[in-house]
C-alpha cells in the first residue's frame, strides 16, 4: 500500500479546513445526525400526521418481535433476505457467464461490451414500469402470446408465487449491467500465464473456469455479493413500489401477514409515512436495516484488509 | 508450426468465435428486449399498443406530447435534471476538494478524517429515513433564540426527537443538500491523487505553484478520467433516485421523474399504455446519454482502477 503521506507537499493551517470542511459538515448534519435521530425516534411512539411523541423505552423493538405486529415484520424480513439472495444466487452466475462472453477476442466486441453494460443507466422506476406492460394480465404481450399459443393467461402479479418470480427476475435484470462491469474489469486484469500455462497442460475450457478463472475473480464476487445484497434491501423499492406496491398477499400460514412482495424498505415506508404512520416503529425496522448493512461492511471491510494482506 | 496445423487452428478459431458471436447475439436480444419493446411500444396509437405487434407505428409524437404535457411529465424532467446536474457537480466539486486535502496536505488526524468520512458508506440514506425526514421536514424555529436554545442545549438536541428542521418539503434543496457529499468520491480522488509520482508534484512546486495553480494547471487535468466516472456513477444514481423524492415531495411542482412515472399508472383510469412507454423512455433517455458520453472514461477511471 502507498504512503499517505507521499504527496503531502503543502502545509496551511486553516486553509486545510476550507477544503474538507463542505464535506464534513454535509456528512455530520445530513447523515451522521439523522442516523442518531432514527435510533433516537425509535425509542418513541411518534405520529407524522397528529405530530405527537411519546418516550416509550424498548415497546417499538419488542413490537418487532413479539405481539400483533410482529408477525408481518418477521415476514418482511425473511421475504427481504429470500430476494437478495436469489438476486445473488441468479445474477452473478449469469453476470460472469455474460461476461466471459463479452471478454472473448472477438470482431465487434466493443459493441457487444457496451450492449450488455447500459442496464447500469436503468432505474428501478423504469424497470418496473415497462414489467408492469410486458406482465399486465390481459394486455400484456407475454400473456397474449401465452394464451394464442396455449390458452393460458397467468395472474402475474395477483399470484404470490408469480408475483416473487417477476419480482426476482426484474431485479436481477435491471442489475446485470452493474454486475458485468465489475466483472468485466476483473477479468482484464487476469494475467495471461496461468491460463497459457492450462492450455499447455491441455486443460478444457470448464476446468479452465472452474479451475483458475473464477478464483481470481473471488475478490469482485465478493465486492459483487455485497453490493447486490444492499441492492436487495434498499433500491428494489422503486421496482416493488410500482411493479406490486409489496402485495399481494402470501398463502395462509406464515406468509399472510403481509404482502409477498414486502421487503423491510417497503414496510418501514408503509409504516413510517403510510396511512398508520407509526413513525416511531417504522424508526425501529430502520434500525434494523442499519445493523444489517453494518455487518454486511464489516465483512466486506475485514475482507479487504485480509486481501491487503495478502498481497503484500 | 506447420501450415496445416496453423490451419487447423485458424478453423477451430474461427468455428469457436461463431458460437461466441451466436450466443452473445442471442443474450443481447433478451437483456436489450424490455427496452426495444418499450420503444416500439411508445410509437404506437392506442389500439395497436395493446397487440402482440411489434411493428414502429406513427403515433411517437403524439404519445411523447400527451406524456409530456398531460402528465406533467416535461415539468418533472426540468425538476429532474436540475437536482442530477446540481447533485453531480457538487458532489464532484466537494470530494475532489476533500481528496485534495488528505493527500495533499501535511497535517495531523487524517485517517480519522478519512475513516469518518469512508464510514458513511455504511448509513445509506433510505435506513435512516425517518431522522432525515424529519430533519428536512420539520419547520425552522420561528426565532434565532428558540434555535440557540434547542441547539445549545445537548440532552433536548440529542436525546428527544428533531424539535427544528430545514422546512425544506416545498423546496429543491430537500432533494439536493443531503447528497452533496459523496464517500465514494473521496475514495476514488484520494486513490487516484495518491497514484501520482511524488516527482510530478515536486517538479510543479518547484516552479513555485501554490495549491489553487496547482489544482487548476497539474490536478483537473491529470484527473479526467476520474472526473468523468464519477460524474457517470453520481448522475444516473441521483436520477435513478426514487424512494427519497417519493417521501419528501410534497407537490408536483417540485417532484423528480421517477416518482412522476408511477404517478401515471397509479392514476385509477384505464392506462394507456403508449403513452406510459413514452413516458418511460423520456426519462431513461438523459441517463442513456451520459453513459454514451461518460463510457470510456468510466472504464478506465473507475472499473479498471478499482480492483487494484
Amino acid at each position: 500500500m502507498s504512503n499517505n503521506n507521499e504527496n503531502a507537499v503543502f502545509t496551511g493551517g486553516w486553509k486545510i479546513l476550507l477544503f474538507i470542511l463542505p464535506t464534513i459538515l454535509i456528512l455530520v448534519v445530513f447523515l451522521y445526525f439523522p442516523a442518531w435521530h432514527s435510533i433516537v425516534l425509535s425509542f418513541f411512539r411518534s405520529n407524522l400526521f397528529l405530530g405527537t411523541r411519546k418516550f416509550i423505552g424498548f415497546e417499538n423493538f419488542r413490537n418487532l418481535f413479539i405481539g400483533p405486529l410482529a408477525p408481518a415484520f418477521i415476514q418482511s424480513l425473511f421475504q427481504t433476505i429470500f430476494l437478495s439472495l436469489f438476486i445473488v444466487i441468479i445474477g452473478l452466475p449469469i453476470s460472469v457467464f455474460l461476461a466471459i462472453l463479452a471478454n472473448k477476442k472477438i470482431r465487434g466486441a466493443k459493441v457487444y461490451r457496451m450492449l450488455l453494460i447500459w442496464p447500469f443507466a436503468l432505474s428501478p422506476a423504469v424497470a418496473g414500469t415497462i414489467f408492469l406492460f410486458i406482465f399486465n394480465p390481459e394486455v400484456g404481450i407475454i400473456n397474449t402470446l401465452l394464451d394464442s399459443l396455449f390458452s393460458i393467461k397467468p395472474r402475474w402479479l395477483d399470484s404470490p408465487i408469480l408475483a416473487v418470480i417477476l419480482v426476482i427476475f426484474a431485479a436481477v435484470w435491471k442489475n446485470l449491467g452493474y454486475n458485468i462491469v465489475f466483472y468485466l474489469a476483473a477479468l482484464q486484469n487476469i494475467p495471461s500465464e496461468p491460463l497459457e500455462a492450462a492450455d499447455i497442460d491441455g486443460a478444457g475450457p470448464f476446468r479452465k473456469f472452474f479451475n483458475i478463472v473464477l478464483p481470481l475473480l473471488s475478490p469482485t464476487t465478493f465486492f459483487l455479493l455485497f453490493t447486490n445484497l444492499s441492492y436487495g434491501f434498499f433500491e428494489t423499492f422503486g421496482l416493488i413500489d410500482i411493479l406490486t406496491s409489496g402485495g399481494p398477499v402470501g398463502p395462509p400460514g406464515f406468509l399472510d401477514h403481509s404482502g409477498i412482495t414486502t421487503t423491510i424498505m417497503y414496510k418501514v415506508f408503509e409504516d413510517g409515512f403510510g396511512g398508520s404512520s407509526n413513525m416511531g416503529f417504522a424508526a425501529a425496522e430502520g434500525v434494523i436495516l442499519l445493523i444489517m448493512v453494518g455487518i454486511f461492511a464489516y465483512f466486506q471491510f475485514s475482507h479487504l484488509g485480509k486481501r491487503v494482506h495478502y498481497q503484500g | 508450426m506447420s501450415d496445416v496445423k496453423l490451419k487447423r487452428r485458424k478453423n477451430i478459431y474461427y468455428k469457436e468465435s461463431v458460437w461466441i458471436h451466436v450466443l452473445l447475439i442471442i443474450t443481447v436480444i433478451i437483456v436489450c428486449f424490455p427496452i426495444l419493446f418499450a420503444f416500439i411500444k411508445s410509437t404506437q396509437s392506442t389500439a395497436e399498443v395493446l397487440s402482440p405487434m411489434m411493428h414502429p407505428g406513427t403515433s411517437f409524437f403524439h404519445n411523447i406530447k400527451r406524456a409530456l404535457i398531460d402528465y406533467k411529465l416535461g415539468l418533472y424532467m426540468k425538476n429532474s435534471l436540475i437536482i442530477s446536474v446540481a447533485v453531480t457537480a457538487g458532489k464532484i466539486v466537494l470530494s475532489f476538494m476533500a481528496a485534495f486535502a488528505l493527500v495533499f496536505f501535511k497535517f495531523r488526524g487524517k485517517e480519522i478524517l478519512f475513516a469518518f468520512i469512508i464510514i458513511t458508506l455504511m448509513l445509506p440514506t433510505e435506513a435512516l429515513i425517518l431522522g432525515l425526514f424529519d430533519l428536512v421536514a420539520n419547520h425552522p424555529a420561528q426565532n434565532i433564540g428558540d434555535f440557540l436554545k434547542w441547539i445549545l442545549n445537548p440532552t433536548e438536541l440529542l436525546f428527544q426527537p428533531i424539535k427544528y428542521g430545514f422546512g425544506w418539503s416545498q423546496n429543491y434543496l430537500a432533494i439536493i443538500a443531503p447528497f452533496m457529499a459523496s464517500a465514494t468520491g473521496v475514495f476514488l480522488f484520494r486513490q487516484h491523487f495518491s497514484s501520482i509520482p511524488r516527482l510530478m508534484v515536486d517538479s510543479a512546486i518547484i516552479d513555485g505553484a501554490g495549491p489553487l495553480i496547482f489544482i487548476f494547471h497539474i490536478l483537473i487535468p491529470m484527473s479526467k478520467n476520474t472526473i468523468g466516472a464519477l460524474a457517470l456513477i453520481q448522475f444516473i444514481y441521483v436520477w435513478n433516485q426514487y424512494l427519497w423524492p417519493r417521501v419528501i415531495v410534497r407537490y408536483d411542482v417540485n417532484q423528480v421523474v421517477q416518482v412522476g412515472l408511477n404517478k401515471i399508472i397509479a392514476t385509477g383510469d384505464a392506462v394507456y399504455w403508449g403513452e406510459v412507454m413514452a413516458a418511460t423512455v423520456i426519462a431513461l433517455v438523459p441517463p442513456l446519454i451520459v453513459f454514451g458520453l461518460l463510457y470510456n472514461s468510466f472504464m478506465k477511471g473507475y472499473a479498471l482502477s478499482s480492483n487494484k
